[in-house]
């Protein structure tokens, strides 16, 4: 082939064909593993069964939820997008730490922004194969539409992902800096904010000191404004407002977190030598 | 090599890296020319993969400088990579994907033109067609280093380092291998910095041996040069006298 010398100019600020080489290289995984595409939907699916069944069984023990038959399948949900949100960044993010691509990842002009980009790319694709089934099965199982939540839900939704978002970069970069003695993080650190989000009830449940905690978390405000439409049938823009401030402040200090953490790895010779 | 006067590709200039207590190399200073073969050459441990790691940007020195196409790699990597790429047994390409697609990810992230054809072409170049549809991690290592060497090659860079690319192959392989890198050599005019123990391979591809010991450079020329000044047969032999002589010497000042 003759030399293409325009390909060796100085790499651009951002890529949109680099970033879309990486998300390729994660749906090609996903392409060549069905297993791993049920594995996503399998979860969810069977946990909106799960609590399918406990709606029904508080629908004649409980007011609160006789209310609103939606509201705990409606949680289940909108938790389940945070939680998937968060393990499809970090999962894809360890994906190249299993396979030792880090180092061939970064002496090609990938930038380390874009590789984030990627991986929150990856993070609302994987959550919307997770989660979509189980949105569509409540309604023929437990005449619960999901999506009766309305335009509020896409609200959610990006906040929910977003937050997701920021717990995955933070895990990634222990996981970066500290190894794959972290890679458990992927799993069980969202499970921390969990108590303070009120999920399955609202925050005034919490003792009075604990309530600035599930305050400065996005997921509480989200999960809040979640009830308002349910139970008031009231959008509360506040909430969304506060969730939506949270979530860029959190994701700006999660991504240069990330990014020191990559910097450390370039002093610590850590893109070398991470791997199984 | 001719007496002309060539451009400096790679510079480094008084290079250290230390982890923690652990000074991995120290002082280094070395020049690389355009079109030329140097082999970093010494034994385990003597610093010649964080040496790479360094030119390369993964690494960031405690101290000193480099500088690649007259660019600060330190301050503006980005603008010198796209010109650039690297093979070392030490790193992998994702394992469930096939080699196609691994090539074709790799291709568009260096921003290759027409990246099929040129995937195609590669594989052809490197033997790999009847495997391009395989995932990656079933290969042989003599496969995988094909496979690596393909990728390396996707945006024909003008600076190749490879990290003891001939290791763990057969010696039919090695010397494909080898045969390829010189005509990719040839045919480019691309430069080529190596790091390597095998000492046959360094004898026969570089132009310029850096040896290495201790995370310094105790002695350089080219394999002729050495091999004469130290009255030896073939750089094996001085490889083995540096090491025992310094060794000796270090025991005797003990």
């Amino acid at each position: 082939m003759s030399r293409e010398k325009d390909i060796h100019a100085p790499a651009a600020l951002f890529s949109w064909r680099r970033l879309g080489a990486m998300i390729l290289r994660h749906l090609y995984i996903l392409r060549g593993s069905w297993p791993r595409v049920l594995e996503l939907a399998y979860w969810p699916t069977m946990q909106m069964i799960l609590w399918g069944f406990i709606t029904k069984f508080f629908l004649g023990h409980s007011s609160w939820v006789a209310e609103s038959a939606g509201v705990l399948i409606s949680a289940v949900l909108l938790w389940d997008v945070l939680f998937r949100s968060n393990l499809g960044l970090s999962l894809s993010f360890i994906e190249e730490i299993w396979s030792r691509n880090l180092g061939s990842l970064f002496v090609s002009p990938l930038r380390p922004y874009e590789l984030v980009a990627s991986l929150t790319a990856m993070s609302a694709i994987r959550t919307l194969i997770s989660v979509a089934p189980a949105a569509f099965l409540a309604m023929p199982l437990y005449d619960v539409w999901v999506f009766q939540l309305g335009p509020p839900l896409a609200a959610f939704f990006v906040n929910l992902l977003v937050m997701g978002w920021s717990v995955g970069l933070l895990v990634s970069a222990l996981v970066l800096r500290f190894g794959m003695g972290a890679e458990s993080l992927c799993w069980l650190g969202i499970f921390l904010v969990a108590p303070f989000s009120g999920i399955y009830y609202p925050i005034e449940t919490l003792p009075t000191w604990l309530q600035p905690v599930a305050l400065a978390l996005p997921s509480s405000h989200v999960f809040e404004g979640m009830r308002a439409v349910l139970f008031e049938d009231t959008f509360r823009m506040d909430l969304f407002l506060n969730a939506a401030g949270l979530n860029v402040l959190y994701l700006a200090a999660t991504t240069g977190f990330f990014l020191h953490m990559f910097r450390i790895a370039r002093v610590k010779g850590l893109l070398l030598q991470q791997g199984e | 090599m001719s007496g002309s006067k060539r451009e400096t590709v790679v510079s480094a200039r008084d290079l250290t890296k230390r982890f923690d207590s652990v000074t991995a190399i120290s002082s280094l200073s070395f020049a690389i020319d355009a079109g030329s073969t140097t082999a970093f050459l010494g034994g385990n441990g003597a610093g010649k993969t964080t040496t790479l790691s360094i030119l390369l940007g993964l690494l960031l020195p405690t101290s000193g400088s480099v500088t690649i196409f007259g660019e600060d790699m330190l301050r503006h990597r980005y603008r010198v990579l796209p010109r650039m790429n690297f093979s070392s047994p030490y790193v992998d390409m994702p394992r469930r994907l096939t080699v196609r697609e691994n090539l074709n990810v790799y291709a568009n992230l260096y921003g290759v033109n027409r990246a099929r054809e040129r995937v195609q072409s590669v594989a052809r170049d490197m033997e790999v067609v009847e495997f391009l549809d395989r995932p990656t991690g079933i290969l042989s290592a003599g496969q995988k280093t094909r496979v690596a060497l393909a990728k390396a090659l996707l945006n024909e860079p003008d600076l190749l380092l490879l990290d003891e690319p001939t290791a763990s192959l057969d010696p039919d392989t090695g010397d494909w291998v080898r045969g390829h890198l010189e005509a990719y050599k040839r045919r480019t005019g691309a430069t080529i910095v190596l790091a390597s123990h095998n000492m046959a391979e360094v004898e026969r591809l570089a132009d310029m041996v850096l040896m290495m010991k201790n995370g310094a450079i105790v002695d350089r020329g080219s394999p002729r040069e050495l091999i004469s000044r130290f009255g030896c047969d073939t750089l094996e032999q001085v490889f083995l006298d540096i090491a025992r002589k310094r060794d000796s010497a270090a025991r005797s000042a003990s």
